[in-house]
């Protein structure tokens, strides 16, 4: 089995080590991963804000970077959620739709195709897990407290297998963090506080980090965070399945 | 609606201003959201009930015609005389004409966001008639000469004080008082006293049932059912959308609504209307205004199945923090959102940039509308027709970055850059909103993809 890795333009930039652990903990697994270079955008950004109709060349190049392999990997659920319901071509919609159902999010494909069982991280520290709502409402990575249905949780699921790792409760699980796209600096006031009420719900529950399978609200968290001169630390899951200290 | 130049941002700004009050609007709307999630974990067909309420609708709506003329059919045999209104200008020149003809000036109303909608009080303020609305929180909205922020919590971003003071000025009562319960008490002494001189009472529709022609209103307070039963003239008014089939189908939508809009299992009036009292008369005005407009949107169709019950509104986030009036119209929220655009799109081209398109609404949503589905869609729309350039929505910033072609970038060397230089929360200063609050994320040495080409090759086992 060969994955391709799908890094997401800023994860490339700025979370790098969060990328290197996505690879290294896929290796770990025993997975083949390739890493295409010519890989850029998803195209999400523009289409969320309402310029679906010009993303046809991020799909294009996702299609001649992905095609080939056996599944897609990435660590981000938007950027995944993105692919699944939006990527198409015109001229080759049946590549489109296969390159559609085999692009998977981390914690999902370690669950779902990989089925890990155990894994040989440890990670002893506080942990608060933000769900992001594309990874929980789009992704359906855990159940959605807005519904009468059985609870579970794929990243919980990991996460208890990770030794030394304790989390904390919060008292809303999967509220939005107000990232939102463009959103955050379109709406920068609401886009704020919700992610200051975000923060302040882990913090007073006695994370030392929060995770979450999404790197963008854990930017948006972090500069939050940072700004207030906090010791709470974001953290990608990855990192912490990769971890060893 | 003299604010309506400002954007959602803006005003949304000017709300978060008082953050102590953002906090207690968003924790008692929060408290909401808890009661419904308690009152629908308690009933083991839950989804279901959801998914049956959105077929039937879907029936409706499929069917609207059909189920409209049978209806009219219905309600006029039972002796109620119907009109028909394709606007606000012509349901508000219906009412006015019947006061008229009756000779009556002062009118009671209750329970009906249409009206506020249609604009109706002013226009029949400047008519000469005199109209006070009975639901508490409409009527406080009222007193305050301010539109409801909310479709079931008409003045929930008022904090007690401010109704206390709003009661002084306009009721009398001793200044400084803000007991919630000597404040109701005090009003429906006063509004008791409405009831019984007013001639005329109009009320909102919940539910119509096309089979038997009776309709069905619902309130906690029951000051639509005193009004209409002291009432020598009835009037109510309704969106063609309110039609369910029959009468069985009922038991659904009671049963989803009251659990949706507070957590409670049933409203404590559902009153059900059906032909007029002995010398009473009874109208019904159904209203179009964009309904059937919106109906042949197949995109955003589905919106009209919404039996108005809040919760996408409690659920909201952004609503949660940004308030209801900061979305400038009658109705905000998620569902505002996808309704207003279908109005007015150059006005309302700002609401359905005001989400995150988290989904936490369309969860919720007793009769299952896709709305974050439909935010997105009412953007692409909105872009393509031209209105996105009349928001400052995007922000500058914003919009470069979105139009900037990514494929112009590779992840090795310095084009790599590209995103350093198009990416909003990557610009250090402090004419970025993203800078504003927040700070940027700390700059690696190398990107992922440098790092790659250097490491890529070795394996860890
Ligand atoms: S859209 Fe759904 S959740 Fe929102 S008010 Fe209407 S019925 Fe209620």
């Amino acid at each position: 089995m060969t994955v391709g890795l799908f890094i997401p333009c800023y994860v490339n930039q700025f979370y790098p080590n969060a990328a290197i652990a996505t690879l290294q903990l896929l290796q770990k697994v025993g997975v083949k991963v390739v890493y295409p270079p010519r890989q850029t955008c998803c195209g999400q950004p523009m289409a969320n804000s309402g310029f679906e109709h010009l993303t046809q060349e991020c799909n294009n190049l996702f299609l001649e970077n992905f095609a080939e392999f056996d599944y897609i990997v990435a660590p981000s659920a938007s950027c995944v959620l993105h692919v699944k319901d939006h990527l198409h071509s015109d001229e080759e919609p049946a590549k489109a739709e296969r390159v559609r159902a085999k692009t998977y999010e981390l914690v999902e494909f370690l669950t779902d195709v990989l089925k890990i069982d155990k894994l040989a991280a440890r990670f002893p520290h506080k942990v608060g897990i933000h769900q992001s709502c594309h990874g929980l409402r789009g992704l359906h990575l855990a159940q959605m407290s807005e519904l009468n249905a059985a609870p579970f949780s794929k990243p919980v699921r990991l996460l208890n297998m990770v030794d030394g790792l304790e989390l904390v409760t919060l008292e809303r699980p999967d509220e939005c963090c107000g990232f939102g796209g463009t959103f955050c600096v379109a709406e920068e006031a609401v886009s704020v506080k919700m992610g200051k009420d975000r923060v302040s719900d882990h913090v007073r529950h006695g994370a030392e980090y929060i995770t979450s399978v999404d790197l963008s609200c854990l930017m948006h968290m972090e500069g939050i965070l940072q700004r207030s001169k906090s010791a709470v630390k974001a953290v990608h899951i990855a990192e912490i399945l990769n971890a060893t200290r | 609606m003299e604010k309506a130049e400002k954007d959602h941002a803006a005003l949304a700004e000017e709300f978060i201003k008082d953050e102590e009050r953002v906090d207690w609007h968003d924790g008692a709307l929060w408290w909401i959201r808890q009661k419904r999630d308690m009152a629908a974990k308690n009933i083991p067909e839950w989804e279901a009930l959801r998914e049956a309420a959105s077929q039937i609708k879907n029936n409706v709506l499929s069917n609207l015609h059909d189920y409209l003329l049978e209806f009219e059919a219905n309600v006029t045999k039972n002796g109620i005389k119907v009109h028909w209104a394709a606007d606000a200008e012509e349901h508000n020149a219906i009412v006015y004409s019947i006061l008229k003809e009756k000779g009556i000036e002062q009118m009671v109303k209750s329970k009906s966001m249409l009206t506020e909608e249609c604009h109706l009080n002013e226009y029949l303020i400047e008519r000469g008639i005199d109209v006070i609305n009975s639901d508490l929180g409409e009527y406080i909205q009222q007193l305050d000469n301010e539109p409801p922020s909310h479709i079931v919590l008409p003045c929930i971003h008022k904090r007690k004080e401010e109704i206390g003071e709003i009661f002084h000025e306009h009721l009398g009562t001793e200044k400084g008082v803000s007991d919630p319960t000597t404040l109701t008490r005090f009003a429906r002494r006063h509004l008791r006293n409405v009831f019984v001189t007013r001639r005329a009472a109009l009320t909102g529709v919940n539910f119509a049932v096309a089979e038997t022609g009776e309709y069905v209103v619902c309130t906690n307070e029951g000051n639509a059912d005193m009004g209409a039963h002291l009432s020598e003239v009835q009037i109510s008014s309704m969106g063609i959308e309110k039609i369910i089939p029959q009468k069985k189908h009922l038991g659904i939508f009671l049963r989803l609504l009251a659990r949706s809009a507070t957590g409670q299992p049933i409203t404590i009036y559902s009153s059900h209307f059906k032909k007029p009292r002995k010398g009473q008369e009874m109208h019904l005005i159904l209203v179009d205004m964009g309904r059937s407009r919106q109906l042949g949107r197949p995109d955003f169709r589905d919106s009209l199945k919404c039996i108005r019950c809040g919760s996408c509104m409690n659920t909201c986030p952004v609503y949660r923090k940004s308030g209801g009036l900061s979305y400038h119209n009658t109705v905000a929220g998620p569902i505002g959102a996808i309704l207003a655009p279908n109005l007015d799109m150059r006005k309302h081209a700002d609401l359905p940039f005001a989400s995150t398109l988290c989904g936490s609404c369309s969860n919720v949503c007793p009769v299952k509308i896709n709305i974050h589905e439909q935010l997105y869609k009412w953007r692409q729309v909105i872009v393509q027709e031209g209105y996105a350039a009349n928001t400052k929505v995007l922000g500058i910033k914003a919009m470069a970055w979105t139009l900037s072609s990514p494929t112009s970038y590779s992840t090795i060397g310095k084009a790599g850059r590209w995103v350093l230089n198009n990416i909003p929360f990557a610009v250090n200063n402090k004419f970025n909103p993203w800078y504003k609050q927040r700070d940027m994320p700390d700059s690696p040495k190398e990107s992922f993809g440098e790092w790659y080409a250097k490491h890529g090759k070795d394996e860890v086992k």
